[in-house]
């Protein structure tokens, strides 16, 4: 067990962490997120507030439907990656990391003005179960009447789940087909359990729970940001490869005339995907070298046990920052040579 | 439960010594292994590497972390377990046989006495999870 941004949660379960992380890309992975912050906005003013305190295009979404973005600083730069909700016209949900969630409601309540809108903190009120992999939807539909079939990517629904009142999106962090599953906090033990019974855990090809080790293993092949990691308040969206949750043309919003800036300009450095192609593993903070000069440093490095590689991300100047590219990490003190990959590193087939 | 051989000696940073002669092997524990997770890369030393006891001689990888391994004796090592590059489950599957690590020709034998028993190492690891 680890503190996780004051939640005491596991690396690994028994089965550890690689048999957890093919598990979930072949049959499935059973994840308790219940450590994510969930804020609740209601108010008439409920979509133009979130739309000007996040990057992407509130007004864009339809009730049932959520939408990744971030909550960004007036230069530009994360102060969270997060998921908006929206469940009626004067209702959003957002769903934050759990390490920055004080963070994010004190700047959230701070940029309040004279909009007509309702914030709760909701975080210890709700659990979050996400199950991950090809066989998610038949497990997860033995347990609700919800026909999870029409749910599409990024859309939710409300309805039960084992008796449960619960929110059903289509969304997740593993890069597979899968639900994640919000109910009342004092639900976990029993969604959880049931969700293990039914998914055959302890059987070769049943569900199996993951700890915060695969979990991380399974965004990286897919090339997905960490807070903390590939973002933080020191990073752009844009130098993060993040532009597509960037709308600059919705209007204005905190953060829009630096990203605008620096779109014409162009950014001076930029997230890649790297292969390590010789016997090393690159892990987090390490530097990266370039041509004898250390210009930049891995975000995220691991191996990746589905591609049987060692792969990581991290930053380069913008002109080396190419498919192709050799580069070189320095793995404590012994320079191992790596290039510079197409992300994701790993794409489901659809 | 963690399996601790007999007829082994113990470090407290989980190797244990099998003495053979003048000469050392070494490997991580069961103890070790399981706590690890699953290893996916060994760094071993070059025969003929000079190691003081308690110094660094390589590392283990599991998916997550970076452990570093110590030479529980001195010496210099006349032998590592080349296999490991392409198997290092090894030291998962079989940590005191096929997962052994290195072969050290001992420059103080005495040094083992100095190293835990299996009794002792076992209460040292009961008292490690407590």
């Amino acid at each position: 067990m680890v503190d996780f941004g004051g939640w005491d949660m596991p690396v690994q379960y028994p089965a550890g962490t690689v048999e957890e992380h093919l598990r979930t890309r072949t049959h499935a992975g059973l994840f308790d997120v219940s450590h994510m912050g969930e804020f609740e906005v209601r108010g008439p003013d409920a979509i133009p507030f979130v739309n000007r305190v996040t990057s992407n295009d509130v007004t864009k979404l339809i009730d049932g439907q959520a939408q990744y973005t971030a909550l960004t600083t007036p230069q530009g730069t994360v102060i969270d990656d997060l998921l908006v909700y929206r469940f009626a016209e004067d209702h959003l949900f957002l769903v934050v990391n759990a390490g920055t969630t004080d963070k994010d409601w004190e700047w959230i309540n701070s940029q309040k003005r004279d909009e007509s809108v309702e914030l709760k903190n909701l975080s210890s009120e709700y659990c979050q179960i996400a199950i991950q992999g090809p066989d998610a939807e038949s497990i997860l539909q033995k347990l609700t009447s919800v026909p999870l079939g029409d749910i599409k990517y990024y859309h939710f629904t409300e309805g039960q789940v084992d008796g449960v009142n619960a929110i059903v999106s289509r969304t997740g962090y593993t890069g597979e087909d899968g639900f994640e599953v919000y109910a009342a906090a004092d639900k976990a033990e029993q969604l959880w359990n049931k969700m293990l019974e039914t998914g055959n855990f302890g059987t070769d090809t049943g569900v199996l729970p993951c700890g915060l080790a695969a979990r991380n293993t399974l965004r990286l092949e897919s090339a997905m940001a960490l807070y903390g990691h590939e973002i933080n308040e020191e990073t752009t969206l844009l130098e993060a490869n993040l532009g597509w949750i960037c709308k600059l043309n919705k209007g204005d919003f905190i953060g829009r005339d630096a990203l605008a800036k620096q779109k014409v300009e162009g950014v001076k450095r930029r997230l890649i995907g790297f292969e390590v192609t010789e016997r090393g593993i690159a892990r987090d903070d390490q530097e990266i070298v370039i041509n004898g000069e250390r210009v930049g440093k891995v975000t995220s490095g691991s191996p990746a046990p589905y591609l049987k590689k060692n792969i990581g991300m991290g930053y380069v100047p913008k002109e080396f920052a190419t498919e192709g590219q050799q580069i070189q990490i320095d793995v404590r003190g012994r320079l191992v040579n790596a290039q510079i990959v197409k992300t994701p590193f790993y794409k489901r087939e659809r | 439960m963690a399996n601790v051989p007999e007829d082994l000696h113990y470090s407290k940073d989980h190797e244990w010594v099998r003495v053979e002669g003048d000469t050392a092997v070494v490997g991580i524990t069961d103890y070790a292994q399981d706590s690890l997770g699953d290893v996916v890369y060994v760094e071993l030393p070059k025969d003929g590497e000079q190691f003081a006891a308690n110094e660094p001689f390589g590392s283990v990888e599991s998916v997550k972390a970076v452990s570093e391994v110590f030479s529980p004796v001195s010496g210099e090592i006349s032998g590592t377990n080349e296999s490991l590059t392409d198997q290092p489950e090894k030291v998962n599957e079989d940590p005191y046989g096929g997962g052994w690590m290195i072969r050290i020709k001992m420059s103080s034998p005495g040094e083992v006495d100095s190293l835990l028993t299996a009794a002792e190492y076992e209460d040292f690891t009961k008292g490690d999870t407590e």
